[in-house]
């Protein structure tokens, strides 16, 4: 079936794909070998790095068809929804993900380290475990060794600043590519993606300085260090991949890709920045501030 | 508006020779492909987690250690869990998902092929990760399919293969999921709104929700643990001042919809079947939409009830105990319209139709000991007994699984164009109905008379109702084996020839287009009346 003959208002059935299955055959790679890697068999690191190369593969394969596929004009309204669908409710998952770990923050503050320090009927608790231990936030439980935290009114704000900041300057570029403006909306999406590498590495930064300085640590540093950690690490992952996903799109831009009407992946990649900045926003308030 | 489907893809739906066979499987985007390929993986995966059952109705057949060792007990407990839940029961339903969804609101196939096709091929890698762990020092999990730490933390190598098997498992769930949610939101067929879907398109749109909420938990959850063994946090170690209490509460917090996710798809083929054998609507269409949502909601805010005995504030208990006995009345919604269904109806009972009326019996058997379990008093002496895992499985086995049978049966003739055999289809019923019972029954009695789950070797006094505990599981196992039989049959064309529309009450779409149904079902959207 040849493009030309494919009307806009007809549904576009994908013929048969060989990514899925790449990206299987990928996953089971990184996850089988990073398994072995950590119990210690040294092959493991390479299956892992194998896979992730073919995972690589796959995804370059896979972006790469669709987006020709797109480009040529096979995609109707309907595709078109559905994609916007399943990006939206793919956020949602992610969303549910980071509600585990701040869920484990909140019971830790609120219920387990208290209830370690003897409230409500846990006087036995403390008496018998750690009679020492005393209801303290942050802290690094009984047995964990002291840390300092990062002040919230440091590099935390100044990073605040910057990716609110840029979740405007992506909402201005979505305005410049509605009203046709190719060199307004190319500088400002350049702006988008440059403020999350420079979060990135203010991020880096400060994970440096915890652990030469503060003695905030993944693994010595107790509950805190460990939602600590695993909340900024995750979240900056998600910066990561949403910054390199608006890098691919300010390369399609540069392409000529994208119509004022017609720019799902640009609006999709938006729509995921905005929820990395309100995770961040949780971040700053429950991690940092409170 | 026109949406009519290109077939991309004509002509070479039949390759010739093993290669291009197999490159067909990996590679298609139909959704009746990937649905036969779900429900296969699934039929499959049925009796690997059931020779594990085997082995452990074999040790236990009677008191002492007769087979295995503890450990290796311990492995076939955790891993028939996770392999039934995982790899059996939900791959299932997404078969059914995948075959019927289409038909049933008039699209030509899902919203996003591609990702149906990762969907399931993400699966037999995931369990493949799983089954692995059996040939590593240390063997499979162990630990209970829960994985609590710190017992979990104590295990062999297999804990991160386990936990990345997870991983990828609720990878492929949620991708499943967005998609039957973007297929149900988009593609319906003109006119077909949504209260005027079939039943089974609402439970699975809800079920599809509460994956997408409930999944990306547990994939948290075990995040914890990997982190907790080789990254030195201390989420569930007090020394550090986290709380291993804490694991269980955001596990449940998965665990228990997960429940949901098992048996509301379940619900919506019965309420497609009891209809069809009764010849009349299904009473009370709306209400049955409504207590589908009211259940799925609440099955969010009652996770701690699988925790009574851990050690939780009375308020906390007092909660968890009245929410969840809250979900008795949804449930008492759907259970009673299904019975008013019937009520005056025409009532004919083929194979379909029996499996839905088991599962309308022993489903409300285990929701009844369900309601035991939740009061919270009563259920400091229930707790990890035998009572227990009387509950789960008859609200797992002659309910969801039942469900799955139900829909198989009714189904059938549509997937495969012949009629599969009836005679066969009643004994499968009847012997299945027969072991089912003679296996979970006696195990109320044994849990109420204080024998704990979990065990290898138990006290005398619980020696009789366990060997007909046994009894019944192997009958069970085989009686299965009837049921594939009577599926090849069914496939390989040996039976009478299906009409379009086999059984005289059935409604919907699917019995519009010719059985079997054409590899795109519609070419142009059909009317919706
Ligand atoms: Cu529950």
């Amino acid at each position: 079936m040849s493009a030309a003959t494919h009307p806009s208002d007809r549904y576009y059935v994908p013929h048969g794909t060989h990514w899925p299955i790449l990206g299987s055959i990928g996953l089971f790679l990184i996850t089988g070998g990073f398994a072995m890697w950590l119990n210690r068999v040294p092959a493991g690191k390479w299956i892992a790095w194998t896979g992730a190369a073919i995972l690589a593969v796959m995804l370059f394969g896979w972006f790469g068809e669709v987006i020709k596929e797109s480009v040529k004009g096979l995609y109707n309204d309907q595709v078109d929804k559905s994609f916007r669908w399943g990006m939206a409710w793919f956020i949602f998952s992610e969303v549910a993900f980071f509600a585990a770990f701040f869920g484990a923050l909140f019971y830790a503050r609120q219920l387990a380290v208290p209830w370690l320090a003897g409230e409500g009927n846990n006087f036995y608790t403390n008496v018998l475990l750690w009679p020492e231990f005393e209801n303290a936030w942050p802290t690094s439980g009984p047995a964990g060794q002291p840390f300092e935290t990062i002040p919230a009114w440091g590099v935390p704000a100044l990073n605040t600043a910057i990716l609110l900041t840029s979740g405007v300057t992506i909402t201005i570029a979505h305005h410049m590519l509605r009203a046709n403006k190719r060199l307004a909306l190319k500088i400002w999406l350049a702006a988008t993606f440059l403020l999350g590498f420079i979060f990135l590495g203010f991020q880096a930064e400060e994970y440096v300085h915890a652990y030469r300085d503060l003695g905030l640590r993944l693994d010595s540093a107790g509950i805190y260090g460990s939602t600590f950690f695993m909340l900024t690490g995750f979240h900056g992952l998600h910066v990561l991949i949403g910054s390199i996903m608006l890098f691919v799109v300010w390369l399609r831009v540069m392409r000529g890709h994208f119509t004022p009407e017609r720019h799902f992946a640009f609006e999709a990649v938006a729509w995921y920045w905005h929820f990395v900045d309100v995770v961040w926003l949780g971040l700053f308030i429950f991690v940092y501030w409170l | 508006m026109s949406t009519t489907a290109i077939d991309v893809h004509a002509g070479h739906h039949h390759p010739k020779g093993v290669w291009p066979w197999i490159m067909r499987w990996v590679t298609t985007t139909n959704h009746k492909d990937i649905g036969t390929l779900y429900l296969t993986f699934s039929l499959v995966m049925l009796f690997v987690g059931g020779a594990l059952a085997w082995v452990i109705r074999a040790e236990l057949w009677e008191p002492g250690m007769q087979f295995v060792q503890p450990h290796v007990f311990n492995q076939m407990t955790t891993v028939h869990a996770l392999v039934m839940v995982f790899a059996a029961i939900m791959p299932a339903f997404a078969g059914f998902a995948n075959w019927m969804i289409p038909m049933l609101i008039g699209a030509p196939d899902m919203a996003l092929p591609r990702l149906n096709n990762w969907s399931f091929w993400l699966l037999p890698f995931a369990t493949g990760l799983l089954i692995l762990t059996f040939f590593l020092p240390g063997g499979a999990p162990a630990a209970g399919w829960t994985m609590y730490p710190p017992l979990v933390l104590q295990q062999g190598a297999s804990l991160p293969f386990s936990i990345f098997a997870v991983h990828l498992l609720g990878l492929s769930s949620i991708m499943a999921s967005i998609n039957i949610i973007v297929t149900i939101m988009n593609m319906r067929a003109p006119g077909m709104s949504l209260m005027k879907m079939p039943m089974f398109c609402w439970t699975w749109l809800i079920t599809a929700y509460l994956i997408i909420i409930a999944m990306p938990v547990l994939a948290g959850a075990v995040t914890m643990l990997l982190t907790d063994q080789f990254f030195g946090t201390s989420f569930f170690s007090a020394a550090g001042g986290g709380d291993p209490v804490m694991y269980q509460h955001i596990f449940w917090f998965f665990g228990h919809p997960e429940v949901y996710i098992i048996i509301l798809p379940a619900f919506g083929i019965i309420s497609q079947v009891i209809p069809a054998f009764s010849r009349k609507p299904l009473f009370g269409y709306a209400a049955m939409v409504y207590a589908t949502a009211a259940i799925a909601f609440l099955s969010l805010i009652v996770w701690a009830h699988h925790m009574f005995t851990v050690g939780m504030p009375l308020g906390g208990q007092l909660f968890f105990m009245l929410s969840t006995m809250l979900i008795a009345i949804p449930t008492g919604v759907k259970v009673f319209n299904w019975t008013a269904t019937m009520w005056r109806g025409s009532l004919t009972f083929e194979t379909p139709m029996l499996f839905a009326l088991g599962f309308l019996f022993m489903f409300t058997i285990g929701g009844f000991s369900g309601l035991m379990l939740a009061i919270a008093p009563a259920d400091f002496q229930y707790h990890d007994s035998y009572f227990v895992v009387a509950h789960f499985h008859y609200v797992l086995v002659p309910g969801a699984l039942f469900g799955a049978f139900a829909g198989a049966y009714y189904w059938l003739p549509k997937w495969t164009g012949v009629m599969y055999d009836e005679k066969l289809g009643r004994w499968h019923f009847w012997l299945s109905t027969i072991f089912v019972n003679l296996t979970f029954f006696p195990q109320h009695f044994l849990g109420l008379a204080g024998m704990p789950r979990r065990i290898p070797d138990y006290a005398v006094q619980f020696a009789d109702f366990n060997m007909m505990s046994s009894i019944g599981a192997f009958g069970f196992g085989a009686a299965q084996l009837l049921f594939v039989w009577i599926v090849i049959k069914a496939v390989r064309g040996k039976g009478e020839k299906a009409a379009d529309k086999p059984w005289e009450g059935a409604e919907g779409l699917e019995w519009t287009v010719p059985s079997p149904a054409p590899h795109h079902t519609f070419d142009t959207p059909p009317v919706i009346k």
